[in-house]
């Protein structure tokens, strides 16, 4: 299958650092590709340079066969395609779960906002909070700002859904009903890329499990191959880190 | 006690009146500080330091003088050294803009920078553009943060108008020495009924503002 | 000009004293009333809560003119200079007690709790942790709480004490020497604060040092 999203050779510095090394990787339609890494690796970098929120030194995204300029004036028509989660679940305080939803679908789609308004309920019950529709964002738990964050994301109906680390700050005990949401996503045939510290879920949810070192791919594989028989020695240290024994 | 004094003639209307004229004078500045002080406290994250400079220098003027002081030198140092006569009320408006303009200023400042650049990309990242996101994310955020720290500087303004007496103008407390002296023979202890209610006035007047500061405040808390 | 000089530095010491003595009344009052309704002690606490809503919701000059010619027709005289530091105590100590009261209710339970887990008893937690964390704490308000006190002096004119301000209005008055008057005025309020000013933000960043490291 052709490649929705593919990424050129990008090269990213802050002043002397360099964080990507001319990394290159292509994500087909359907496909969910984890990357792991240890804290600093560039993982997240490599999100935030896929929609443009950083500028890049050098290569190039493309989005449907479409390169992604930083200086288009279109930007945000990009973006639209592209859902983004973060880890700290960036819902605006200042309105109400069911308004999170609908504004960009109304503002940015033009979306009609009773329709919009049927889909974010619709989207809300398959992740169990309808009853929150009408809370706002400081009276939900870690766990469900996360979902309604998704489902934010969601709603935009994106062909990419990046998500950043978005169990990170969460309670252990809410990290379940976040993952479970995005399991369901996978089985959807939903393209994601996932930036996670959580290497059982990467098992379970992966079609592909990428390890950033350095700002360069080291190694990639299958998840059963990934974790079970690590080629490069880099990777192998890294999985020791997680096990105690 | 020396409240009958209130009841003669039209001497609560009259009292009422001064401190309608204080009023008069607190709204008018609070309407130039609010719209000055945006303006200038969304310039104070300039980098430029001429400007930087010149805006950290304005705000410490206010933060140190008193704002007798200040009203002094606009009442007084005006016609001095300016050679233009300016009325006692000009020059109150005047300086209780200049100090509100810099308070409200550096309330701007505080709540622009009090918002994670992350909420931007957060919304930028939903395909909003530049302006849509000021629009619909940043300012109804800020307005939330300002309003109730805007109705606190309210009551400041309010409170700090009565210093006008003190450059003539007649306003609730120079009404109410009038009011005691014209009645000096009839009622000795007109001064206790007289600023007694001045001071429940100003109370009647600031404390519910205070409370719905303190209300907004709660209710918008994120 | 010279020939006014020791007029003004008259003045200045005149204001400095109240002003200082007026804050010191007024950290008292602050912390006792902080204190009660911190603690919530019964009657005591409705009490003060009334009072800090009083004395911020109304403007100095007002209250003292109350003190000062209204109180004295219900037989109790008192000088002007004694109104002036009571006045400012009473005002100060409202805006201190919120100070007080809102520090100290920013410390978290669990630091009184450890403390106890400690062994300490509560009273011990209460002096030795909650105490000492709350003034720290405190120390931002309280500068500014001084500040502006210390600029509120300049009303004391009002009940005829010969401040700074009423040897100005005095000599405008007087000789017509607004220049003058008016450039001795500000020099003198800039002698007076500018210390302190300096002085409240180095305590500032000590406090901030000593309660986040940074």
């Amino acid at each position: 299958m052709e490649a929705i999203l593919d990424i050129r050779g990008i090269r990213k510095n802050y002043e002397d650092l360099v964080v990507l090394d001319h990394l290159d990787m292509q994500v087909k339609s359907g496909e969910v590709v984890v990357i792991v890494g240890p804290s600093g690796c560039g993982k997240s970098t490599l999100l935030r340079c896929i929609n443009a929120l950083e500028r890049i030194d050098d290569g190039e995204v493309v989005l449907d066969g479409k390169v992604i300029n930083p200086q288009d004036k279109q930007l945000s028509k990009v973006r639209e395609k592209i859902g983004m989660v973060f880890q700290s679940y960036e819902l605006f305080p200042h309105k109400t779960v069911l308004q999170n939803l609908v504004l960009a679908p109304v503002i940015v789609k033009k979306m009609d906002r009773k329709e919009a308004e049927k889909e974010a309920l619709r989207l809300l019950e398959r992740v169990g909070l309808l009853s929150k529709q009408n809370n706002y964002p400081r009276q939900l738990s870690g766990g469900q700002k996360q979902r309604v964050a998704i489902v934010r994301a969601l709603m935009m109906n994106p062909e990419i859904l990046l998500l950043d680390e978005i169990t990170a700050a969460l309670d252990p005990e809410m990290v379940r009903e976040v993952l479970e949401v995005v399991l369901d996503l996978a089985k959807e045939g939903r393209t994601m890329i996932i930036v996670t510290h959580e290497l059982s879920f990467a098992k379970a949810v992966a079609d592909r499990v990428v390890f950033i070192d350095g700002g360069r791919i080291i190694e990639e594989g299958e998840p059963g191959d990934f974790f079970e028989h690590p080629k490069t020695e880099r990777l192998k240290k890294f999985l020791h880190s997680f096990a105690y024994e | 006690m020396g409240f009958e004094v209130l009841l003669k003639g039209n001497n609560l209307a009259r009292l009422l009146g001064g401190l309608g004229v204080a009023l008069k004078i607190s709204l008018l500045s609070v309407c130039i500080s609010l719209i000055l002080g945006t303006v200038l406290g969304s310039l104070m994250n300039d980098r430029h330091p001429l400007i930087k400079g010149v805006l950290r220098g304005y705000l410490e003027i206010v933060r140190i003088m008193p704002q007798l002081v200040l009203l002094f030198l606009a009442y007084f140092g005006t016609t001095r050294v300016l050679g233009i006569n300016i009325s006692a009320q000009t020059a109150s408006i005047l300086v209780f803009s200049f100090w509100g303009t810099a308070e409200m200023s550096d309330l701007v400042r505080g709540a622009l920078s009090g918002i994670p650049p992350i909420q931007y990309e957060s919304s930028m990242a939903l395909g909003f553009s530049d302006f849509q996101t000021l629009v619909h994310i940043i300012i109804p955020q800020i307005v939330r943060r300002m309003i109730p720290l805007s109705i606190n500087l309210i009551t400041r303004m309010i409170k700090t108008t009565s210093l006008i007496m003190m450059i003539g103008i007649v306003e609730v407390l120079k009404v109410g020495q009038q009011i005691i002296e014209a009645n000096r023979k009839s009622d000795p202890n007109a001064a206790f009924g007289i600023y007694f209610t001045v001071f429940i006035l100003y109370f009647a007047v600031c404390w519910p503002i205070s409370k719905l500061s303190r209300y907004l405040e709660k209710k918008w808390e994120a | 000009m010279i020939s006014y000089f020791p007029k003004y530095v008259e003045a200045f010491w005149l204001t400095v004293r109240i002003g200082w003595l007026g804050i010191f009344l007024s950290i008292v009052l602050g912390i006792v009333s902080a204190f009660t309704i911190y603690f919530r002690i019964p009657v005591l606490s409705r009490i003060t809560g009334a009072y800090v809503e009083i004395f911020r919701n109304t403007p100095l000059l007002v209250q003292l003119f109350f003190l000062y010619f209204g109180i004295p027709k219900l037989g109790l005289s008192v000088s002007a200079e004694t109104c002036g530091i009571v006045g400012m105590g009473l005002l100060g100590g409202s805006y201190m007690a919120e100070a007080f009261r809102s520090s100290l209710g920013a410390i978290p339970k669990l630091q009184k709790e450890s403390a106890e887990a400690l062994g300490m008893t509560s009273f011990q937690a209460f002096f030795r942790v909650i105490l000492p964390e709350a003034w720290i704490l405190s120390i931002p308000a309280v500068v500014a709480n001084v500040i502006f006190l210390l600029k509120e002096t300049s009303v004391f004119s009002a009940i005829s004490l010969m401040d700074l301000m009423f040897t100005a209005k005095d000599l405008i008055g007087l000789y017509y020497d607004t220049t003058e008057a008016l450039f001795m005025l500000v020099v003198f309020y800039i002698i007076m604060l500018v210390p302190v000013s300096a002085a409240g933000s180095i305590l500032e960043k000590r406090a901030r040092y000593k309660m986040f490291g940074e």
